[in-house]
């Protein structure tokens, strides 16, 4: 059997059992529209500010939700990797012909999976409340690939975590930590509407903010490649080191000969 | 080259840390189709020797062969050969027994429709047909356990590794799963190594036992050989009054040595055999204990243990040096 065809069984097993537990889909679908919801009500005045991009604070967060879905994605996948290392469901797999890549891969794609489902429910949602993308019907369907190229290297994060831990405790533990690198990106105000200078720095050299400034350009924007490849970059990156780690650290755990 | 379905094993050493010896220098040989059953208490070593065999775990020092391959070497090829059931029923609780069966037999290489024939096959073997479509997290722990068996051997596997394959199992459920593996090893000739902390299992199971203490393998051989070894039947008395243990203890002292008992009872292994038990209930009215049983033991595979290591494997502690 070929390794995507075992890839698939394994990933289609993880997408299964996902979706079977409610409690890791309802909050990936509803906590990021929430906080649209009320960032939409409360932060609106700020479109009247002088040079901000856009006149209509949904169009200007509706982004967030992506990441936010992302970030979902890496607690996910990292959580029900740990449970399998735990449970010992690891080593049933690895008694099989399966390669550890494809272990790794393969019980990542249910979180990841949530991330696709979010994505299309945040840009149909998006679109009734009144989203408009400046980019049209190609730049939406560039911006939900973007978002499901960040879930999948978001995965890798949960991935690498539960490998190097073993404990799905220590994955959800690192929960709050994204979701504060996430307030401290440009998810509420663009980057030159930022005053504090050591708030601005910390924005600037956080990955979040090029994938944010990547996929808020395909909404507001129009088609920009100095937004959208730093954006391709950074996902890219942190889904080559995050994997690689991964990858390395199931060696570690798994020392099957 | 055609190859046997044995097990080899020389020398095997597993370190943990730099110097934990879990397995500590273990020689063994499992003949094909023989049932070797892998006795010790907790801690032993046991479930470390399952890993080196099933290649999760590679061996610090020594080498060893399943069915003509190198656990170390050979790891693709031995998984082809083996099937396994770990000490854990490694399960999905959200996946039905069916959609285990799919997935474990997709990643063995069996097309789609071996995957429904073998498994509904199988599934019927272990008497889980009426449960198939259900998710495993409604499954009692013994329908765990054959669900886990049947996983095991899917792809056909000419060697079994059983984990503590009847720990927390109803007797119903236990005795299903031994007749299932004597089956596998009488009729279609699977070599079986099963570990166990029940003495029961290994003498009803195996064909032959391998006792292993702190890592090292301290006795070997057919349950019956074993048991001869230790040539003397054993006396067990229940005092009336559980105060009167120790006196007993001393009674009985003078007619052997100790032997593994319950905790409310006394042990010894009769020095001259069954004959002296009229001269035992003679002393016991002679020092007045009045006793509310008293049985005579054939030696068993705790006393073997016991004989071994000093300890009893049933769990209480006995007063004896380890034979050399």
């Amino acid at each position: 059997m070929s390794s995507t065809s075992q890839l698939a069984l394994i990933a289609r097993r993880s997408v299964s059992r996902t979706f079977r537990q409610p409690v890791l889909v309802v909050p990936v679908i509803a906590f990021p529209l929430i906080l649209l919801a009320v960032n939409a009500s409360g932060l609106s005045s700020v479109t009247e500010l002088p040079g901000f991009p856009t006149k209509s604070y949904i169009n200007f967060a509706i982004v967030v939700c992506f990441v936010q879905g992302a970030l979902f994605a890496a607690i996910s996948a990292g959580t029900e990797l740990a449970s399998d290392i735990q449970t010992g469901f690891t080593d049933r797999l690895a008694l099989t012909p399966a390669k550890r890549w494809v272990v790794l891969a393969g019980a990542t794609a249910g979180g990841a999976s949530i991330a696709v489902f979010g994505s299309v429910i945040y840009l149909v949602v998006g679109l009734i409340f009144g989203v408009e993308i400046d980019t049209g019907v190609v730049g939406a369907l560039v911006l939900l690939a973007l978002a499901i190229y960040t879930a999948i290297a978001f995965a890798g994060i949960g991935a690498w975590l539960a490998v190097a831990t073993g404990s799905p405790q220590a994955v959800q533990g690192m929960f709050p930590l994204l979701f504060v690198l996430l307030f401290l990106s440009t998810m509420s105000l663009p980057l030159d509407f930022i005053q504090k200078e050591w708030f601005a720095t910390i924005v600037e050299w956080n990955p979040l903010t090029y994938l944010i400034d990547g996929m808020r350009g395909l909404v507001i924007g129009g088609w920009d490649a100095s937004t959208l490849l730093p954006a391709i970059a950074v996902a890219t990156g942190i889904m080559f080191i995050t994997f690689t780690g991964a990858s390395r650290s199931l060696r570690k755990r798994v020392q099957r000969t | 080259m055609a190859r046997d379905n044995g097990i080899e094993v020389e020398g095997i050493v597993r370190l943990f840390g730099g110097d934990i010896r879990a397995v500590d220098g273990v020689d063994l040989s499992v003949a094909p189709g023989e049932i070797y059953g892998f006795l010790g208490p907790n801690g032993a070593g046991k479930s470390t020797m399952v890993l080196m065999l099933v290649t999760l775990l590679p061996p610090t020092e020594g080498r060893a062969t399943v069915a003509g391959f190198d656990v170390a070497k050979q790891g693709p090829q031995v998984r082809t050969v083996i099937g396994a059931a770990l000490q854990a029923a490694a399960l999905d609780s959200f996946l039905t027994g069916n959609e285990h069966m799919d997935l474990q037999g997709g990643l063995h290489g069996l097309s789609r429709n071996e995957r429904r024939t073998r498994g509904a096959e199988l599934l019927e073997r272990v008497g889980l047909s009426d449960a198939a479509g259900r998710k495993v997290g409604g499954y009692s722990g013994g329908m765990k356990r054959r669900l886990d068996l049947a996983l095991a051997l899917l792809h056909r596997p000419s060697v079994l590794f059983l984990d503590e394959p009847t720990t927390g199992l109803d007797p119903q459920s236990r005795s299903a799963l031994w007749a299932e593996v004597e089956r596998l090893s009488r009729e279609d000739g699977v070599t079986v190594f099963l570990t166990t902390q029940y003495l029961e299992e290994a003498d009803v199971l195996a064909d032959r036992v391998g006792i292993i203490d702190h890592g090292k393998l301290v006795a070997e051989g057919t349950p019956t050989e074993l048991k001869a070894g230790i040539g003397q039947v054993s006396l067990e008395a229940t005092p009336v009054n559980p105060n009167d243990r120790e006196r007993l203890a001393a009674t009985l002292a003078r007619f052997g040595e100790p032997a593994a008992g319950s905790p409310k009872s006394v042990a010894v292994r009769l020095a001259a055999g069954a004959a002296q038990l009229a001269d035992v209930v003679r002393a016991l009215d002679a020092d007045s204990i009045e006793v509310a049983d008293l049985q005579l033991h054939q030696p068993s595979l705790d006393d073997v243990f016991l004989q071994q290591t000093g300890r009893s494997l049933e769990g209480e502690e006995v007063d004896k040096e380890p034979a050399s």
